[in-house]
């Protein structure tokens, strides 16, 4: 272990930053007798970046030396950067290194294409196996399975690791074949098929048989790039949602574009990455997850993208206002987790604590409920009727105006002991003195 | 009337004991340390019996969903001014309601109490998130950091099953005490003498082994690298990862 590792890890881990992927959740997968490390369901982040995000796994490719040029794509390779290859016991020994000074949850591996998909899925795949048998190790594996690689090598991958990944990053095969002239979808769902008909498969025999192998036990996940291309956030949602119901993915993750080749005429010329876009869609992308939405509901072809100036959620409310107020204490928990102001978690606890008393707003501000938002959406015994009334227009500029911070030089209406208004003449404490003289 | 107990979970649990046994209406109970003379209220001291605390425990538990049944233990670890009381109430409606109490939300006890244990199973949480071990000469790997509240116990076992084959040691700056683990069984443990910074509980280069080094630059210059510049937001870097952690942080030392 030497400076020339350390110089090639900062290389790869720069090159595999723009993969937004951090979970290490979705198994628990228990140590073994004298094995280092576990997995568990709720993943563990271990620290976070400068830009927020979350560190859970030693997140870096194999190799940022690639056989292909994709236009959205810093390792392209006409680009010229530092380029650096680990090797398989370069990368067994920096996981466990790490590994055990609780740096991290586990290795997530990906790789630029070298010789051939086979080539560089084998060597990926070597390292799982070798972390997983020589060290004994047990927690998480990330792995991203190469398009184009056989399926024998996909499997083998899959038997190690937590989760297999492919990622589609452009939202649509027209723009993913102008981008990317040597991919094709075709190449990309080929494997996400094959790791999902395998995991149902191996679940199946599990049944059966305890101790036959896991084959990718926390599902498979992908990334979409936003904004590289013109698609609608209709597109891509629906796309989304097709991957969770069809291909039974656990995660779709949104990769604001940040604009690597500057020089290619064939991407947008911006800035800055879209934030408040990419945001927005994984609010939505949590709506479907977590609150039942389908994706139609939250964009459609009347309004294809989303509103950048409120939050999903808030926004079918407002197109929806017909169906509020609703009754906390009566109605079904679906229509509880699509009121404005409400999260997954006030949900549950207004269910389990209406059965006790019925709920007044003082108790559901105790309970977490949002109530400047919820409360144009909702009533119980106490609350006026009258804010229903409103138009969908003005609620909405009400609710964005109650949103604002309030200004911080609010004017001071108690007086202060030694401050003097304009027109206060202020004491001499010399007179005073002079006066009792 | 105002109960005392020895600042043990035991010694509480032992006051419930006693109020149920002999019907006593507490106004309030707390712990020997936190104990102020007042002038109008008759104040009792309770002993701590273990057979008593087990006795109390071991019923509660049986009205407890089995999920949630570590939420008494985790809301008195808070120590927070007044959980006794809290919990004596959350005690007694376990034992009368035919609901489960954890979901009685509108009470206010009850909803103090099952804050309080959120807020020390956050605490627990972020102990087995930022710990971070260093190598030392004699293969142990060590580590300290100053959790709000006292929660190691909380986090021992998951130490355990994760680093199971090799030696170390977590410990509580704030609290002087902390647990060994010989491969086998961890214990507790107070060093009396400190080969740390008593502040950041870094160990001094020399008693670290040689590859101890590499991996912490190693570290350093990962978590450098992986950052995406063009997105920097350290309100939210500060928001997940909290800045009382910082000076035990491998990756934030200067």
């Amino acid at each position: 272990m030497n400076d020339i590792v350390q110089k090639k890890l900062n290389i790869l881990a720069d090159a595999a930053k723009y993969d937004v992927s951090c979970a290490s959740s979705g198994n628990n997968r228990a140590n073994t007798q004298g094995g280092i490390g576990n997995a568990v369901n709720c993943g563990i982040c271990h620290s976070f970046t400068e830009d927020g995000r979350c560190i859970s796994l030693l997140k870096v490719l194999m190799t940022n030396n690639c056989i292909y040029d994709c236009a959205y794509c810093i390792n392209r390779r006409t680009n010229d950067r530092p380029r650096a290859t680990l090797t398989v016991e370069e990368l067994v020994d920096l996981t466990i290194g790490f590994y055990r000074r609780n740096y991290i949850e586990g290795l997530f591996l990906s790789s630029g294409v070298i010789k051939s998909p086979d080539y560089t899925m084998e060597r990926m795949m070597l390292v799982a196996k070798k972390l997983r048998i020589e060290e004994r190790y047990n927690g998480y594996i990330h792995m991203k399975a190469i398009p184009g690689a056989s399926s024998d090598l996909i499997h083998q991958a899959g038997i190690w690791v937590d989760r297999l990944s492919v990622n589609i990053e452009i939202p649509s095969n027209p723009e993913l074949k102008r981008l990317a002239p040597e991919k094709n979808y075709v190449d990309i769902y080929r494997p996400m098929n094959f790791i999902k008909e395998n995991i149902i498969a191996q679940k199946e025999e599990r049944k059966h048989l305890r101790h036959a192998p896991t084959f990718a036990p926390a599902g498979q996940s992908t990334q979409l790039i936003v904004g590289a291309t013109p698609e609608s956030d209709r597109q891509i949602l629906s796309l989304a949602s097709d991957l969770y119901q069809g291909q039974r993915l656990k995660r779709v993750y949104y990769s604001g574009y940040l604009p690597v080749n500057e020089y290619d005429q064939r991407l947008p010329a911006i800035k800055t990455p879209p934030l408040v876009r990419e945001n927005r869609l994984y609010q939505s992308d949590w709506l479907m997850r977590f609150y039942k939405f389908k994706a139609n509901e939250i964009v459609s072809d009347e309004h294809p993208f989303l509103d950048l100036e409120i939050d999903p959620k808030l926004a079918w409310a407002l197109r929806n206002l017909h169906q509020f107020p609703i009754n906390v204490n009566k109605a079904p928990y679906e229509m509880i987790l699509r009121v404005p102001g409400i999260g997954v978690q006030s949900a549950q606890r207004i269910i389990e604590a209406r059965k006790f008393r019925t709920l007044n707003t003082q108790h559901l501000t105790k309970i977490g409920v949002v109530m400047k938002r919820a409360k144009y959406f909702i009533v119980n015994n106490e609350l006026p009727a009258s804010v229903f009334d409103l138009p969908s227009e003005t609620l909405r500029k009400q609710i964005i105006l109650g949103d604002k911070p309030k200004p911080k030089s609010q004017p001071d209406t108690q007086l202060k002991l030694f401050s003097f208004g304009d027109n206060v003449k202020p004491l001499r404490l010399t007179t005073n003195l002079a006066m009792l003289d | 009337m105002l109960l005392v107990y020895d600042g043990t979970f035991e010694g509480y649990l032992s006051v419930v004991f006693e109020v149920y046994k002999r019907k006593l209406e507490p106004t309030e109970i707390t712990a020997k340390e936190h104990f102020q003379h007042t002038m109008f209220t008759s104040k009792e001291e309770i002993t701590t019996d273990f057979d008593h605390a087990e006795r109390v425990w071991k019923g509660l538990q049986q009205k407890l969903k089995p999920e949630l049944n570590q939420i008494p233990y985790s809301a008195w670890l808070s120590g927070e001014k007044g959980i006794e009381m809290a919990l004596l109430e959350y005690i007694r409606q376990a034992f009368i309601l035919p609901l489960s109490v954890e979901g009685n939300f509108g009470d206010a006890n009850i909803l103090t109490v099952r804050k309080a244990a959120r807020r020390v199973m956050r605490e627990a949480m972020r102990v087995l998130q930022f710990v971070r071990f260093q190598c030392t000469l004699d293969g142990i790997y060590f580590s300290a950091i100053s959790p709000e509240y006292d929660v190691l116990p909380l986090t021992i076992k998951q130490l355990q099953n994760r680093f199971a084959d090799q030696n170390w040691v977590v410990y509580d700056l704030k609290r002087d005490y902390g647990f060994y683990y010989n491969k086998k069984t961890s214990e507790e443990i107070t060093l009396a003498d400190k080969t740390f910074s008593r502040s950041t509980g870094a160990m001094p280069a020399n008693l670290l082994q040689e590859e101890e080094g590499f991996y912490q630059q190693a570290w350093i210059g990962y978590c450098k690298s992986t950052t995406i510049r063009e997105r920097l937001n350290p309100k939210l870097q500060r928001q997940h990862m909290p800045k009382r952690f910082w000076k035990y942080l491998t990756e934030k030392k200067r």
